[in-house]
């Protein structure tokens, strides 16, 4: 329990201190904040995913859709930064509610089959539709503009945003971490544990699969806006199943079962693109292949896993 | 009125009849065991009170409702709890998150994001109220997993209980204990019939055992009732004697 909360503690206030010690181990604020925006989606998703217990193949769909939606409110409606970050959050996980039923009935592999196939739809909407999404080039030509606080005028450049990333990363993950307590959070730790036995003691599956999969794409739409105001620019890649591929990959890493433990995959996953694509451009991503089936065959329960079982152990 | 009728109930797998034309009453406040030899139909009847599969044909009727069409999360509600003849549990949390889940629902908060202190309290009270039911108050903050199989079970049941039924269905409760288990277990289906009057319907595979402890019992014998009512009854009916003599001589 204690161990929990300095755990907890760690975390923040290194995330809260990057600035400060991330350039001294040869790291950027942009990569900082492409950790937080991914491990955001992965932790999203991992609600489904390790929290649930369903194979989702398809998050990718509601990231890339918070980004579009971010992308074009920002290029048509609004220059509020903040106000297009919600539009795209409204947009992915709006678009996760809709579908919920589609998936919520299925099981096991034929769960992610479903969740690629929808992802594919929007890969390719994104892809055709080039006066409204920019086609195969993606959407470029807006950026985020600065926050206007009342009492000043901050423009996000790659320290600030790193923070403003921060502010949502942190609202994204207390509204995780608080389902988890809660009781909604423990029937979804039950329909993952044993549906048989869930369906026995009263509670309707599917509705809790729906509620998930819409909570992990809210959460997965912000990541996906944020991701767009990070580059300034949207593509169709970021709905590729690739992309949700690389989500997996993450929480998986990490350890699935652990809060932090996407994260953790994430930190792995963005510092080994970041690093290893300096080198081997047209490879790095061998090397994540590898680590992944490493991890799986000997740590299925991710990295936080053997950490956890090491301190136990002690 | 009765709290569980089956009227000519009949299940049908491809070519075999599991079930033929079993009717079956049970009053509020019984302890009704349902015997019988392997593959007589006995877990089958159970999956089609409880809503795991439907019928072919026939009815269902439980607390003055037809409930045949009714999915099986809902007719927890209406007060049909089970447990399973392999034991169904939530193996990788703690006994006390696995009485949880129930009384969570139970209390109709299951979709609640953020609880109130004052529910978290009323939760967490009933829960270990329930333990307490059931003699497991000291084990409560251990994994389910690691628990011995007759403890396991009765977790199980405990979750069960933790939704209140009207009738409670245990499929063979003492499957796989040793005796000492198996006398925990008969002395908490005891308990809960006499002291809270539970109604029961459970199976099992004990003559003695159920002998010894049911009010009314029900023999299946390839999928057809043999006989049914007092233990005295069916103990001196022929057709019972004959098949149980048969089965042990052969
Ligand atoms: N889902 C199913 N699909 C096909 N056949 C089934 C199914 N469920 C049960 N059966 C068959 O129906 C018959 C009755 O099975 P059931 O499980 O009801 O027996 P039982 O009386 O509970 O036996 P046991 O004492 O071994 O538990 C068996 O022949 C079994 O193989
Ligand atoms: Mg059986």
């Amino acid at each position: 329990m204690s161990r929990r909360i300095y755990v907890n503690g760690a975390v923040w206030l290194l995330l809260l201190t990057a600035a400060l010690w991330l350039p001294l181990i040869g790291g950027y604020m942009a990569l900082a904040s492409r950790v937080l925006v991914y491990a955001l989606a992965a932790m999203g998703l991992n609600l489904l995913l390790g929290f649930t217990g369903c194979m989702s193949f398809g998050e990718a769909a509601y990231f890339g859709l918070g980004g579009y939606g971010t992308g074009l409110f920002l290029t048509h409606l609004t220059h509020s930064t903040v106000l297009a970050v919600i539009a795209g959050t409204i947009v992915g996980g709006l678009a996760a509610f809709l579908f919920g039923p589609l998936v919520m009935r299925r099981r096991g592999i034929y769960f992610a089959m479903i969740t690629v196939a929808i992802g594919q739809i929007f890969y390719f909407i994104a892809e055709r539709w080039n006066s409204f999404t920019g086609g195969e080039d993606g959407l470029a030509g807006f950026s985020r503009q600065p926050l206007h606080l009342g009492f000043a005028i901050v423009p996000l450049d790659a320290v600030a945003f790193y923070y403003f990333v921060l502010f949502f990363f942190a609202i994204g993950a207390g509204v995780i971490a608080l389902l988890l307590h809660s009781p909604l959070g423990h029937t979804f730790i039950a329909i993952r544990e044993n549906r048989r036995r869930a369906q026995f003691l009263g509670i309707h599956v599917e509705r809790y699969v729906w509620a998930s999969f819409a909570i992990a794409g809210v959460i997965a739409g912000l990541a996906g806006a944020l991701n767009a105001l990070q580059n300034n620019f949207i593509s169709p890649i970021n709905l590729y199943w690739v992309e949700s591929g690389n989500l997996v990959i993450m929480a998986v890493l990490g350890g699935m079962r652990s809060f932090w433990g996407p994260l953790v995959g994430a930190i792995i996953f963005v510092g080994i693109q970041d690093y290893v694509s300096s080198y081997f451009p047209n490879n790095w991503e061998t090397f994540i292949g590898g680590l992944f089936i490493v991890a799986v065959i000997f740590f299925p329960n991710g990295i936080l896993g053997i950490v956890r079982r090491r301190m136990k152990a002690a | 009125m009765s709290l569980l009728r089956l009227t000519n109930i009949s299940r049908v797998f491809g070519k075999l009849v599991a079930l033929q034309n079993v009717e079956l009453e049970m009053e509020e406040g019984r302890l009704y065991a349902v015997i019988g030899p392997n593959g007589a139909g006995k877990t089958t009847l159970f999956n089609l009170i409880s809503g795991f599969f439907p019928a072919t044909s026939g009815e269902i009727w439980f607390d003055g409702r037809q409930i045949n069409r009714v999915p099986a999360a809902n007719r927890v509600a209406l007060g049909l709890v089970r447990t399973f003849q392999i034991t169904e549990v939530f193996p990788e949390l703690s006994v006390f998150e696995n009485v949880r889940i129930g009384v969570e629902a139970e209390a109709r908060c299951s979709t609640r994001p953020w609880p109130g202190r004052a529910l978290i309290r009323q939760i967490n009270q009933r829960v270990e109220e329930l333990l307490e039911t059931t003699g497991l108050s000291a084990q409560a903050g251990r994994i389910v997993s690691e628990l011995a199989h007759g403890d396991q079970r009765v977790v199980e049941v405990t979750m069960a209980l933790s939704r209140r039924p009207k009738l409670l269905l245990l499929d063979e409760p003492t499957a796989g204990m040793g005796q000492e288990e198996t006398a925990h277990m008969v002395r908490l289906i005891r308990d809960l019939h006499v002291r809270q009057q539970q109604s029961i319907l459970f199976i099992e595979h004990d003559m003695d055992l159920v002998f010894g402890i049911a009010d009314r019992i029900t023999v299946l014998n390839y999928g057809k009732v043999l006989a049914t009512g007092t233990p005295r009854d069916v103990a001196a009916d022929p057709l019972v004697q004959a098949a149980y003599l048969g089965e042990a001589s052969a």
